[in-house]
């Protein structure tokens, strides 16, 4: 029988998508061998931004974090949907 | 000396009193070319404007022109024609008209010379967004709509507070960038920032402008918080405090959209984010930051307006809102899904998007000021925004798992406005000179760099990453989240029903008492004057007769002698 779920839902694909996805951050990550990003900042302040992978290793990390401090907050936070209905 | 020119908000206002007159092609005459013929005369404002109109001693300016002012004036007229396009075929006449006048009343803040001016549009504003709430007709949106209000009218009345302090001890009314430093002016601050949905009053817009209509919600986006953005801009621009409260708006905004199930609630979380954004810039004030602020605000109408029209689309085609409940909705909605996501992407500041453009003016601001702790933390919050709405909100409502709902595409004017704001949405990011050049300061800036580009691809795609390793940490729940608006809905609610008990018995007591006291008295009176009251004895005349005779024998026998 064949499969009538769109191709996203099935989940033998599931290892392409993420195999694609991790093609297309080693590609945006490339560039960094080569070329030397801008400082923003004079070198005694803050050099760490000119270093190559810093935009990348930085978006990770501090989503990852910002999602992680919602995880948390949410334990205090969250309450039934209908908590103002009743 | 003085060149005439019609207040071009105003006449948006009293137009949208035509509505209810109009019928068919009239009447969308009317919704589209009212904010057309407001855009023209936008435009048509002579630098020197000048329109004196005398009342109760001021003179007000109701028509002062500033490049500032006519950006935004500009960014709502197009809002104002795209969100009437986008609730053509929908919008009762009630809720037409209000946003009509809220519009109206906006752009009339970006021209207002005076602070009483200033004012007058500013409540204006209040009353026609709360009509544009309450216009959705239900229970849940009448309640919204009321605490919105209340929230609404604080403000207007810290802000006229203000005015009037400032000018008590100033004697001006004049718009003017102020120092809030004295006692009107921090309450000036306090009243816009109100507005803005900075902290602790920033539940306000998640609150309420979810519960409006598919259109009406579109239209709320757009226009309370960037008035005020616009206010903050004119009036308090370098005022240190902003950096910070800024910075706040920016994470909160993320953190509370993260945890959030229903997705046009996503959105407006997001909308005290990208308004955060601005704050701050306003805050660091040098003029490339009040371009970033001005840029920023011009772009995200349109893209915040673009984002909600998609959720507003799956919502009037599946009836459903919350994240648990959509799902696969790419399959059957394409168009409304691409929208949706180049929405997302502009929200998020991919290259070539308008976003893009506009909030790196903000940070290279806060960079170009030596500010590293807050150029660091608007980057991560960059990072943020992909994160809770670049992907979240396409992610849960078009892919996600397939929730089995096959809606098919919105009405035709819907599409048309999506179609119009997404080609504007990369139309600006292609060509940002088109807003560059209506700053209110001279810019010389190019966002396309290739460090630029590549850097802002990797935080974002990387950000991306992070979203879909955690997939399962942002499982949504069937829940919503406290937040300072727990102290009027609970706190104060259960604070005013403790009372009410504690009064009630209170009262009981009392009234106890003082029926005890009264019946006592009573009781006494009875006591003496009662049918038994000693004091109500009836004599028989015969007694009396007997001792007035008695009385008189004594008194004989004792004087006899």
């Amino acid at each position: 029988m064949k499969d009538s779920r769109h191709w996203l839902y099935r989940p033998e694909n599931w290892p392409k998508l993420w195999a694609i996805q991790i093609v297309i951050l080693v590609l945006v990550l490339l560039p960094d061998v080569f070329i030397h990003h801008h400082a923003h900042f004079t070198p005694q302040v803050f050099s760490l931004d000119a270093s190559p992978g810093f935009y990348a290793w930085y978006g990770f990390v501090t989503c990852a974090g910002m999602v992680a401090l919602a995880k948390v907050l949410g334990i205090f936070v969250k309450r039934d949907e209908n908590y103002y209905d009743e | 000396m003085s060149e005439f020119a019609l207040p071009p908000g105003l006449v948006m206002v009293l137009g949208a009193f035509l509505i209810p007159f109009a019928k068919g092609d009239r009447r969308r005459l009317l919704i589209l070319g009212l904010p057309l013929l407001t855009l023209v005369l936008v435009w048509l404002v002579p630098a020197n404007a000048h329109f004196p109109i005398p009342f109760l001693g001021f003179e007000l300016d109701p028509v002062h022109y500033t490049a500032a002012g006519r950006l935004f004036a500009t960014v709502f007229a197009i809002m104002a024609f795209a969100g009437g396009l986008y609730g053509l075929g929908n919008a009762r006449n009630v809720e037409v008209m209000a946003t009509l006048v809220y519009a109206g009343s906006a752009i009339g803040v970006t021209f207002a010379g005076d602070f009483v001016t200033l004012f007058i549009y500013w409540e204006l504003m209040a009353l026609g967004s709360t009509l544009v709430v309450y216009s959705a007709g239900t229970e849940s949106a009448r309640r919204a709509g009321f605490r919105y209000l209340m929230i609404h009218l604080l403000g207007g009345v810290v802000l006229m507070a203000g005015i009037a302090a400032h000018f008590a001890a100033t004697g001006d009314i004049a718009v003017r960038a102020l120092a809030p430093e004295s006692f009107g002016a921090v309450l000036i601050l306090i009243g816009f920032l109100i507005n803005a949905g900075a902290p602790p009053l920033s539940a306000w817009i998640a609150d309420a402008y979810p519960e409006a209509s598919p259109s009406g919600t579109v239209v709320l986006s757009a226009f309370t918080t960037k008035t005020a953005v616009f206010a903050l801009l004119v009036v308090f621009p370098g005022a240190d405090i902003l950096i910070w409260i800024g910075l706040y708006m920016v994470f909160y905004g993320i953190i509370y959209a993260l945890l959030e199930n229903d997705m046009r609630r996503i959105l407006a979380y997001s909308i005290v984010n990208q308004v955060g954004f601005m704050v701050c810039a306003i805050g660091i004030g040098t003029e490339l930051a009040l371009n970033g602020a001005a840029a920023h605000a011009f772009a995200h109408i349109i893209y915040k307006a673009l984002l909600l029209m998609s959720a507003g689309s799956v919502l009037m085609m599946t009836g459903k809102r919350k994240c648990t409940d959509l799902g696969g909705l790419f399959q059957s909605m394409p168009l409304t899904a691409m929208h949706g996501i180049i929405g997302a992407l502009a929200i998020s500041a991919f290259p070539f998007t308008s976003g893009f453009v506009t909030k790196s003016l903000e940070t290279s601001a806060a960079a170009h000021e030596g500010l590293m702790i807050v150029w660091l933390l608007l980057l991560a919050a960059s990072a943020g925004v992909f994160l809770h709405a670049g992907i979240k909100f396409p992610w849960f409502v078009f892919f996600q798992r397939d929730s089995g709902l096959r809606p098919p595409e919105p009405p035709r004017n819907m599409m048309q406005a999506m179609g119009l704001f997404s080609f504007l949405c990369i139309g600006l990011g292609l060509f940002p000179q088109v807003i560059y050049v209506m700053l209110p300061y001279p810019l010389d800036y190019q966002p396309y760099t290739l460090d630029h580009v590549l850097t802002q691809l990797q935080l974002l795609l990387f950000a991306g990453f992070a979203f879909f390793v955690m997939l399962d940490q942002m499982k949504r729940t069937l829940t919503i989240s406290l937040d300072f608006d727990w102290f009027y809905r609970r706190f104060f609610k259960s604070l005013g029903e403790e009372f009410a008990v504690r009064t009630t018995t209170a009262h009981a007591g009392f009234e106890a008492r003082t029926a005890r006291t009264v019946r006592r008295l009573i009781d006494n009176l009875y006591a003496h004057h009662g049918p038994q009251g000693i004091l109500a004895r009836t004599r028989p005349t015969g007694s009396m007769v007997l001792w007035v005779a008695l009385l008189l024998g004594c008194t004989l026998l004792l004087y006899i002698r």
